[in-house]
C-alpha cells in the first residue's frame, strides 16, 4: 500500500527535486565569472616560464649551466653561452624555451641551482602561432603581455 | 507463428569515436537486431600517445609526468604506481611522512575519479543534474592539489624517492574542511539518485557480470567487488602504509551496473575515512628518501600493483643498469576492465550499451596509453 501511495504520487522524484530547488538561491552559485573576475591562483601554480633578473642590478641570475635543459623531458630548452675571457664565466647569450611541447611538469624549475628559471602565476598562454609560442630569452625575461577583455 | 516471422537482417552500425557516451574517443561496432544487441566489437587507438615507447627514451625521473597522461582522472594514482615501481628497483623506501601524505592525496584522487565517474554516467543515463554538483565539489579536491603541487588536473606530485614539496601551512585544516564538505554531498547524490525509479530503472540488472565472469576476464577493482569479491589490492598487498588505516571493502551481490554505483559510492565514504585518519597522523621527518640525483637502479624488474581508482593499476619497470628505463610497461585497469563490454552488453538494448560503457569507468587515455 505505501508502495503504491509513493508510486502515485511520485515521492521518489519529489525527493530528488527538492534538492535541486533547494540549490536555487543565489547564495549558493558558484561559478566563476571568468574573463571579468580572474581567480587567483595558488602560490606554487606552475604557468608561463620566466627568467629572473637580479632585482639590485637587473643582470640576469641564469649562470648557463645547463642543467633545465638536461631535466627538461621533451628537450624543449635551449641555453646559449659564451665563455667571458675576461672572468673565465660562462654568461649567458640566448635561452629558447619552446612553450608549445611544455608539459608545465616543473622539472626544469626544480633543476635550477639559482632560481633563475620560475614557472609563474600566469595561465592565459594562448597564442595565434606556433612560431610565437617559442619564447626568446627577452620574451622571457619581461613575460606575456596581460590579456585585457573589454565589455 | 514461428519466432522467425519478425526477425530482421543484421544492422551493424558505430558508436563513437565522437560519441558523447563514449568518454572520450573509443569506436565500439555495435551489431544490432532490431534493437537488441547481438554482438560488439571495441575498436580502441584513437588517443594512442606511445606512453611506454615514450618511457625508453626518458630518464627515470623524466618519465614521471607522462603517467600523469595515462589515466588523467586519477594523475596522483598514476603518479604513486609508477614512483613506487621505481622504488622497489632502487631499494629505497620514501620516509613515512612522504607515505602518509601520498595517501591523503591519492585517496582525495579516488573521491574526484569517482565523482566524474557518477557525473559523466548521470549525463549518460539522463540525469544531468548530478555532474555539476560533483564539479562543484570536485574543485574542492583540485583546490588541495593546486595549493600543494601548483597543478590541478596532471599534477606530478610525487617524486621518486618521496615528496619534491612541503606541505604549506594549513593543508590539514583544508583537507578536513574538504571531507567535511563533501560527506554530506555524498548522501544528497544519493537523495537525488538511488531511490530515484528512472535510474533503479535503467540500472538494476543491466549488464550483469558475475564472480567468475570477473576472475576470467581479469576484471579488478569496483566492478569485481560489485560481484561479491572482497579483493581490494589495499587490503590483500598493503603498500605506502595502508595496513594501519581502517576501512571497509563495500561488496555487492548481483555485478550489475546498479550494484557498481552503490560500491562506488561506498568507496567514497570510505576514502574519506582513510583520509581523516591519515591527516590526523601526519608524522614529522624528511620528505625525500635517499636517492641519488643520477638514478642507475640495478640491473633487474620491478611489478608493483595499486589499487587505482578503477582497479589493479601496474607498473613493470625493466632495468638495464642505465639511466633511462630498458622497458615500461603499464597494466591499466580501464583496459581490461573494457574487455568485459561485449559479454555485458550482449543481449541488451542500445540505449544498455551507453549505461554498461558508463559502468565499467574507462578513461581513454588509459585505454590507448
Amino acid at each position: 500500500m505505501r508502495k503504491l501511495l509513493r508510486t502515485i504520487f511520485l515521492i521518489d522524484l519529489i525527493e530528488g527535486l527538492l534538492v535541486t530547488f533547494h540549490y536555487q538561491r543565489p547564495k549558493y552559485m558558484c561559478t566563476d565569472q571568468y574573463p571579468t573576475e580572474r581567480p587567483k591562483v595558488a602560490e606554487r601554480y606552475r604557468g608561463a616560464p620566466r627568467l629572473n633578473n637580479n632585482p639590485d642590478n637587473g643582470e640576469t641570475l641564469c649562470i648557463a649551466c645547463n642543467l633545465c635543459a638536461l631535466a627538461c623531458p621533451e628537450k624543449l630548452i635551449v641555453v646559449g653561452s659564451e665563455r667571458n675571457e675576461k672572468t673565465r664565466r660562462k654568461e649567458l647569450t640566448t635561452f629558447t624555451y619552446d612553450l608549445s611541447r611544455c608539459m608545465f611538469c616543473g622539472l626544469c624549475e626544480d633543476a635550477c641551482p639559482v632560481d633563475a628559471l620560475e614557472l609563474t602565476q600566469d595561465f592565459e598562454l594562448a597564442g595565434y602561432t606556433r612560431e610565437g609560442m617559442i619564447w626568446d630569452r627577452q620574451m622571457l625575461e619581461e613575460g606575456p603581455k596581460p590579456t585585457k577583455y573589454e565589455f | 507463428m514461428p519466432d522467425t516471422f519478425l526477425d530482421s537482417t543484421e544492422l551493424v552500425i558505430n558508436m563513437g569515436p565522437q560519441h558523447p557516451s563514449t568518454h572520450g574517443v573509443l569506436r565500439v561496432i555495435l551489431k544490432l537486431d532490431g534493437e537488441k544487441v547481438t554482438g560488439t566489437e571495441c575498436v580502441i587507438g584513437y588517443l594512442h600517445r606511445g606512453v611506454e615507447k615514450i618511457g625508453e627514451n626518458r630518464t627515470y625521473q623524466q618519465f614521471a609526468p607522462y603517467v600523469d597522461r595515462l589515466d588523467y582522472c586519477a594523475a596522483v594514482s598514476n603518479g604513486l604506481g609508477y614512483c613506487l615501481a621505481v622504488e622497489k628497483l632502487l631499494n629505497v623506501e620514501a620516509p613515512p611522512r612522504a607515505q602518509v601524505v601520498r595517501v591523503i592525496l591519492t585517496e582525495l584522487n579516488r573521491i574526484a575519479s569517482h565523482l566524474i565517474w557518477l557525473g559523466t554516467h548521470c549525463l549518460d543515463i539522463g540525469a544531468i543534474t548530478p555532474l555539476f554538483y560533483v564539479m562543484r565539489e570536485r574543485e574542492e579536491i583540485l583546490n588541495i592539489y593546486e595549493k600543494y603541487c601548483g597543478a590541478r588536473l596532471t599534477t606530478h606530485a610525487f617524486r621518486i624517492g618521496g615528496l619534491e614539496y612541503e606541505l604549506y601551512d594549513g593543508f590539514e585544516a583544508e583537507v578536513k574542511a574538504a571531507c567535511d564538505f563533501i560527506a554530506p554531498k555524498i548522501e544528497e547524490y544519493e537523495r537525488l539518485l538511488t531511490g530515484n525509479r528512472i535510474w533503479i530503472g535503467r540500472l538494476k540488472g543491466i549488464g550483469v557480470l558475475n564472480a567468475e565472469d570477473c576472475k576470467q576476464y581479469g576484471v579488478t577493482g569496483p566492478m569485481l567487488r560489485a560481484a561479491g569479491v572482497k579483493w581490494d589490492l589495499r587490503k590483500a598487498q598493503p603498500y605506502s602504509g595502508y595496513e594501519k588505516y581502517e576501512f571497509d571493502i563495500p561488496t555487492g551481490e548481483n555485478g550489475d551496473t546498479y550494484d557498481r554505483y552503490l560500491v562506488r559510492m561506498e568507496e567514497m565514504r570510505q576514502a574519506i575515512r582513510i583520509v581523516r585518519q591519515a591527516v590526523e597522523t601526519i608524522p614529522d621527518g624528511p620528505i625525500m628518501g635517499k636517492v641519488p640525483k643520477v638514478m642507475k637502479p640495478p640491473v633487474g624488474e620491478a611489478y608493483v600493483s595499486i589499487e587505482a581508482p578503477k582497479g589493479e593499476l601496474g607498473y613493470f619497470v625493466v632495468s638495464d643498469g642505465s639511466v633511462m628505463p630498458y622497458r615500461v610497461r603499464v597494466r591499466p585497469p580501464s583496459f581490461v576492465n573494457l574487455q568485459s563490454l561485449d559479454k555485458m552488453a550482449r543481449g541488451s538494448l542500445v540505449a544498455d550499451v551507453v549505461a554498461i560503457i558508463g559502468t565499467i569507468d574507462i578513461v581513454l587515455g588509459e585505454v590507448d596509453r
